[in-house]
């Protein structure tokens, strides 16, 4: 059987101005919407405060929630329905205040409910993380995403260049930059950003071509998933963030995989060759094996998201838009990107 | 790599039975007693998985070295009062030391010479000098400081583990974190709420004289006596759920503490009341007979953490034991029991985390995950066998094997199966047709023009090797970072993750190619569907 046929020739490079302006759409109305939303929706993981679970034997208002809560003193939260219709699962949130007694919360919490909703109340799940955790969780997230940046690039500069001198140089450079930021007292997330315009300007300067294209791919991809998440209003927890970066892992083996096609092409190649013509074949090429596995990896992304429960939603959602953004990009982004160079004078001697 | 097919089947069937004999503790209810010789060790569930709770907790470290300070403080007037040497006044400050003022010079040297023999974690500076006498700093090094904070810690721990060791949990986790933090681990935990009152109470037992001399009244006006203060007696009504408070003018300075508490006993009365009773060591025993002695016929306030239990009238001298009594239900009598036996924490802790997850939640997570599990896998199944007909049952029989693998990777790792790793499995069959679908296309590919079945397993193999193991890496490279830096459930994640993709590289690449060996060198097969 086939899906896609054998010598299928789809001209995706000639459309490439066309999906740089419908990911550039995308990322803008995700960036916007961020904007909007005054910075993601960090989850308890990140922000510090209360998110607690419960069961009532039946379904309530969330006002007569908020009301049996009222004596714990927790600040004004948002009370949410979970799962299918019938259920009475509740999400309660709440933001962090010194006005709670934490060592007793659970106890209390559970007694009110049993008081205003009867037997069969039941918390079924309660975290609680104070500030000072939060800040250190997310700078913990904000140095898992640096960390895998930067492991990745230095891996795919040296496989894909085959230069791992160079791969071994810019390690070095962006090692003394995290320093020398680190010592001026930058946070992550400037530290992030230093290493990505180092990587960039970088491989851009070296002319390392593949390696640049996937990294650009992969900001694309992380930049379409956040977007996706401000514009959804969905919750970014540790969960997600681990999420991310799996799909960050991910789309790269999409990107390695049309980009080894490409060199295998090129090696092949008369002197005489078409930068664009290579590039639409080795495409094709493998067009059929990545529209099978990303099916796939969708298939069981989307059983997570459907069957998975409640808890592992936001986490499978992260992975479903991952996987069409990985896909597409590796497509439509990481294979153009290489096209950029094309039209400028190669220099004789870096052949 | 098309030679030696009995050797390599040989290898793979010896790591596939291996991996099975590790998934059995995990799947069967009972053992037969000679698998002893074998691994025992199951599938560990995470908290998020069985239920339980997590804690990360802080030693309050300033009332730590307020505590340390106050308990020098004391011991240095009595050494004061042992070496006759005069002072003033003794007091903390605020720079984590103790002021005192010394009346002569005479004193001073004497003074200069106990601190050099006692006190060497202390810097010694002179203030001015004033009619009082001669003002003296004695603060902590900032090295002494240091180490009180680790060893307060590591005592907080220690006592802590005594208590749920005594609660029984089935393995608990107590570790120190950064600086003071202690992460607590209850996996499968009942009763969360007991336990945190459990785990939580400082259980600083105090046992003061009751002021007898001075009125009560006068001191509520807010005219506390010196060396005196108020506590209360608090306990809840039965009947009207209301809170009563009975206050006590107390003795500030603490006549004995806890700390001499070698065992603790729950009693039952004749009237069911229930009575915690505990023994001294020798030196608490010898110091409770002189405070009994000396006091008869005033009231010993009986106090924890602040709280007055009882202050009943010393009779006669009492050695050896003495009890507390109150309202207890039996699970507060016998919770007291294990606070007083483990000993006081050093300082208070508090909770600066909390995730507590309910078993019946953890049960329904796992019915869910498995059920997206099946309906994934059976998917992917179908879909590989209709679109690639027999080579689709090869791939298959990778994708099984690989999550065989992956489960008995956990379990022999002692890894920790978390609800993200239950979706990471879940992920992972998605991905692990991903080598098969690659090799496959390829050999499509080269069929296409015009190789032989042969040739076209022998280059679908080997030109996708590399790209395969770049695809393995990357990712493996952020496993590894998520395994760095992640916490609980998402480290639980990362492991899986890496098991899943070794294992992935084994069954999809190396015993796929073995079965096509086999079918096409062995039995000399022509075609193959694909």
């Amino acid at each position: 059987m086939h899906l896609i046929k054998p010598n299928t020739n789809i001209d995706f490079m000639g459309k490439r101005y066309i999906a740089f302006g419908l990911s550039a759409v995308m990322i803008i109305l995700g960036l916007a919407m961020l904007v909007v939303r005054g910075g993601p929706n960090y989850g308890v993981d990140f922000n510090g405060g209360l998110m607690i679970q419960i069961k009532l034997p039946s379904q309530q208002d969330p006002s007569k929630i908020r009301e049996a809560l009222q004596p714990l003193n927790l600040h004004e939260g948002e009370i949410q329905r979970l799962g299918e219709e019938g259920e009475s699962t509740y999400l309660i949130k709440v933001g962090h205040s010194e006005d709670y007694n934490t060592s007793t919360l659970h106890e209390d919490i559970g007694k009110v409910l049993k008081t205003s909703f009867g037997e069969g109340s039941e918390v079924q799940r309660l975290e609680m993380v104070g500030p000072k955790v939060g800040k250190d969780l997310r700078e913990k997230a904000l140095l898992m995403i640096f960390y895998t940046i930067l492991i990745i690039a230095i891996y795919i500069s040296g496989r894909f260049e085959q230069k791992w001198t160079m791969s071994i140089v810019m390690t070095v450079c962006l090692v003394i930059a995290v320093l020398i930021g680190t010592s001026f007292g930058a946070g992550v997330t400037w530290l992030i950003m230093i290493a990505l315009v180092i990587s960039i300007a970088f491989c851009w300067v070296l002319r390392l071509k593949y390696a640049m294209g996937a990294i650009l791919s992969l900001v694309h991809d992380v930049a379409i998933t956040v977007g996706a998440f401000a514009l959804t209003n969905r919750e970014v927890t540790l969960t997600v963030v681990a999420a991310i970066l799996t799909l960050i892992g991910y789309s790269l083996n999409d990107t390695i995989i049309v980009y080894d096609r490409i060199r295998e092409n090129l090696r092949n190649a008369s002197s005489k060759r078409d930068m664009k013509e290579i590039m639409n074949r080795s495409v094709n090429q493998t067009l059929s094996r990545t529209i099978l596995t990303s099916g796939t990896v969708f298939v069981t992304a989307a059983a997570l998201y459907f069957l998975g429960g409640v808890v592992i939603h936001d986490f499978a959602f992260a992975l479903l838009i991952g996987v069409v953004t990985g896909t597409y990009s590796s497509i439509y982004i990481a294979s153009p990107l290489l096209l950029l160079y094309e039209g400028k004078p190669e220099k004789r001697s870096k052949k | 790599m098309s030679k030696n097919i009995g050797l390599r089947s040989a290898i793979y069937a010896i790591l596939t039975i291996v991996a099975l004999i590790y998934l059995v503790p995990t799947f069967s209810k009972e053992l037969p007693s000679w698998w002893k010789i074998l691994p025992t060790e199951k599938v560990k569930l995470g908290l998020d998985l069985q239920g339980g709770m997590q804690l990360v907790m802080e030693v309050d470290s300033a009332k730590a070295l307020e505590l340390e300070l106050e308990r020098v403080a004391d011991e240095i007037k009595e050494e004061l009062r042992n070496e006759k040497i005069k002072y003033s006044d003794i007091k903390r400050n605020e720079s984590n030391g103790i002021d005192l003022i010394l009346l002569s010079d005479q004193d001073l040297s004497s003074f200069e010479k106990l601190k050099s023999s006692m006190y060497s974690e202390y810097d010694m500076s002179k203030g001015e000098k004033t009619a009082d006498g001669q003002l003296v700093h004695m603060n902590m090094k900032q090295t002494a400081v240091q180490s009180l904070l680790t060893s307060s810690t590591e005592q907080a721990v220690e006592t802590i583990r005594n208590r749920i060791d005594q609660f029984g949990v089935s393995e608990p986790t107590i570790t120190t974190q950064q600086d003071n933090r202690i992460l607590i681990q209850l996996p499968g935990v009942k009763d969360p709420d007991r336990a945190i009152n459990l785990i939580g109470k400082t259980a600083q037992l105090e046992f003061k004289l009751v002021d007898e001399a001075n009125s009560l009244e006068e001191a509520q006006k807010g005219n506390i006596p010196a060396g005196d203060q108020i506590l209360y007696h608090s306990e809840i009504d039965a009947k009207t759920g209301h809170s009563e408070k009975t206050p006590y003018l107390l003795k500030k300075r603490t006549s004995l503490t806890g700390s001499y508490i070698t065992d603790a006993k729950v009693k039952v009365d004749s009237y069911g009341a229930y009575t915690v009773t505990m023994d001294f060591n020798k030196k608490g025993s010898k110091l409770f007979e002189s405070l009994t002695g000396a006091n008869i016929g005033k009231r010993l306030a009986i106090v924890l953490d602040d709280n007055v239990y009882s202050a009943p009238v010393i009779k006669d001298k009492i050695s050896g034991s003495a009890s507390i009594s109150g309202s207890f239900t039996a699970d507060e009598a016998n919770d007291l029991r294990i606070v007083l036996k483990a000993g006081a924490l050093p300082a208070d802790v508090k909770i600066l985390e909390q995730r507590t997850v309910g078993a019946s939640l953890g049960k329904d997570s796992i019915n869910q995950g498995i059920k997206a599990m099946i309906v994934g896998t059976a998917i992917v199944v179908l879909f590989m066998i209709i679109y690639y007909g027999f080579s689709g049952v090869i791939a298959n029989v990778a994708l099984i094997l690989n999550t065989v693998f992956i489960m008995a990777g956990l379990a022999a790792f002692g890894a920790t199966l978390t609800l993200p790793g239950l979706a990471g499995i879940i992920l992972l069959i998605g991905m692990a047709v991903d080598t098969n679908v690659l090799i496959f296309e390829r050999m499509r590919e080269e069929l296409r023009i015009g190789k032989t079945l042969r040739m076209a397993l022998e280059t679908g193999y080997e030109k996708t090797t590399w790209t395969i193991i770049d695809t393995h890496v990357t990712t493996i490279l952020s496993g590894l970072v998520l395994l760095q830096f992640g916490t609980g459930p998402v480290k639980g994640f990362a492991v899986t993750l890496i098991i899943g993709l070794l294992a992935n590289f084994l069954t999809a690449v190396f015993i796929t190619r073995v079965i096509f060996d086999y079918l096409i060198i062995e039995r000399n097969w022509k075609k193959i569907s694909i």
